[in-house]
């Protein structure tokens, strides 16, 4: 997928909306043309301009909605981390992509846009460092706290599903 | 490495950001610990699951058309006057980096297909029931596949040759159903996958890949609507001549 593709998908996870992912990636590419002084030969021209794209979001409408919704805590995620030993990561190997994509759409946008760029855009925490602007080591607790997060909706999906089964289980 | 341990260094393992010892060690804990391994398996294949679901939304074409004119600006304006050779400087530079983004993309596209065919491979091995159907004669295992995948294939004889059929199973490749074949070596085994070309699904083209990175080979080709790739960690040369005796058979 071309880098464009690439900013696009990044930005309707984001906006969840397609005319204001539009929006976002051509003022991200007007900001990136101007501002092209500000780009360093030699540094990391994917963390630089997805970086753009982000603090664009943050500004925008839907940035502005989405933080009021959640605020951007490294003390305390919106979404609690799932309680107890839950087996590593077999929840999510074992659901199916709808599932793990209406997950993503439920979790804070902290969570969603450092799972993105982990996962989907397969950056290095470095780099991940370096688009959101946080040290190496809040990246880690971060992500597996989103990733946390992410299995307790995955599990909590799973259990309503469980639930409606066996409802209908006891109905017939 | 403790078990307690692994699980604090899981997901920077698969995130591939162990450091070279502390990977060592983590992957000497993994061939001596099946809890800790299939632990590990289960965060690679969770990490290839979001990424699969988070590639969802994509531009409109008239949209890219679009933002290609606006990074290549036409019209004469004062202020791109001012700024020409900055504006210059940038487009092209844009425009580079499009290209090197798009090729780099396009390396680990195949990177991560090669990654999964040898998770295919490596996954059968380790069951406990590598294959569903057991053989060493082409005349049983060609007909158990038969109702169970929507194509079929023709398996080459191999009197002549240091091959044996071992066996096949069903197995799962971008949402589809395929035919995994399992060959026996001297004491390698080596897997040929049979699936439909779908098109887009797989990433190259090309006749031939090496990945000497996994420390296996593997080949793979496309003939007659369907998609062959056999994988080994047997020398090139032995993957090479399971495929010509595979590309063979399809043509008789």
């Amino acid at each position: 997928m071309p880098l464009l593709a690439r900013l696009f998908n990044f930005a309707q996870w984001l906006a969840q909306d397609r005319s204001e992912a539009e929006d976002l990636v051509q003022e991200t590419l007007m900001k990136a043309l101007k501002g092209f002084d500000s780009f360093h030969q030699g540094t990391n021209f994917r963390a630089w301009i997805f970086r753009i794209l982000r603090n664009t979001f943050l500004t925008s409408r839907a940035g502005l909605r989405a933080a009021a919704v959640s605020l951007d805590s490294d003390e305390e995620p919106s979404v609690e981390p799932v309680a107890g030993a839950t087996p590593e990561s077999i929840l999510l190997a074992m659901a199916d992509q709808e599932t793990i994509a209406r997950a993503l759409e439920e979790l804070p946008v902290a969570a969603r846009e450092i799972i993105l760029l982990c996962d989907v855009e397969e950056m290095s925490y470095q780099e991940i460092a370096l688009t959101l602007a946080i040290p190496v080591g809040t990246v880690m607790s971060r992500l597996s706290r989103a990733r946390k997060a992410m299995r307790g909706l995955l599990s909590d999906g799973q259990m309503r599903m469980a639930g409606r089964g066996a409802s209908r289980g006891t109905l017939q | 490495m403790t078990c307690a341990e692994m699980r604090n260094s899981l997901e920077a393992y698969a995130d591939a950001e162990l450091g070279a010892a502390e990977l060592a060690e983590f992957e000497k804990h993994l061939r001596d610990c099946p809890a800790c391994a299939t632990d590990a398996l289960q965060a690679m294949r969770a990490k290839r699951m979001v990424r699969a679901a988070g590639m969802r939304y994509a531009p409109s074409a008239e949209f890219q058309r679009r933002m290609q004119q606006q990074i290549a600006p036409k019209r004469w304006m004062p202020w791109v006057a001012i700024r020409m050779p900055q504006m210059v400087a940038a487009g092209i530079a844009v425009a580079l980096l499009l290209v090197a983004a798009t090729a780099w993309v396009g390396r680990v596209e195949r990177e991560r297909t090669l990654g999964e065919f040898a998770d295919l491979h490596v996954a059968a091995l380790a069951s406990a029931n590598p294959v569903d159907v057991v053989s060493t004669d082409r005349h049983t295992v060609k007909p158990w596949f038969a109702g169970k995948l929507p194509f079929s294939f023709n398996l080459p004889e191999l009197q002549n040759s240091e091959f044996t059929l071992i066996g096949g199973r069903v197995a799962y490749f971008q949402h589809s159903a395929g035919a995994q074949l399992i060959y026996g070596l001297r004491k390698h085994e080596m897997s040929v996958f049979i699936f439909r070309e779908q098109a887009g699904a797989i990433p190259f083209q090309v006749g031939s890949l090496n990945s000497t990175k996994l420390g296996m080979h593997l080949e793979t080709w496309s003939d007659g609507g369907l998609r062959y790739c056999v994988i080994g960690d047997t020398p090139a040369s032995d993957v090479h001549g399971l495929s010509e005796l595979l590309r063979r058979a399809a043509r008789s």
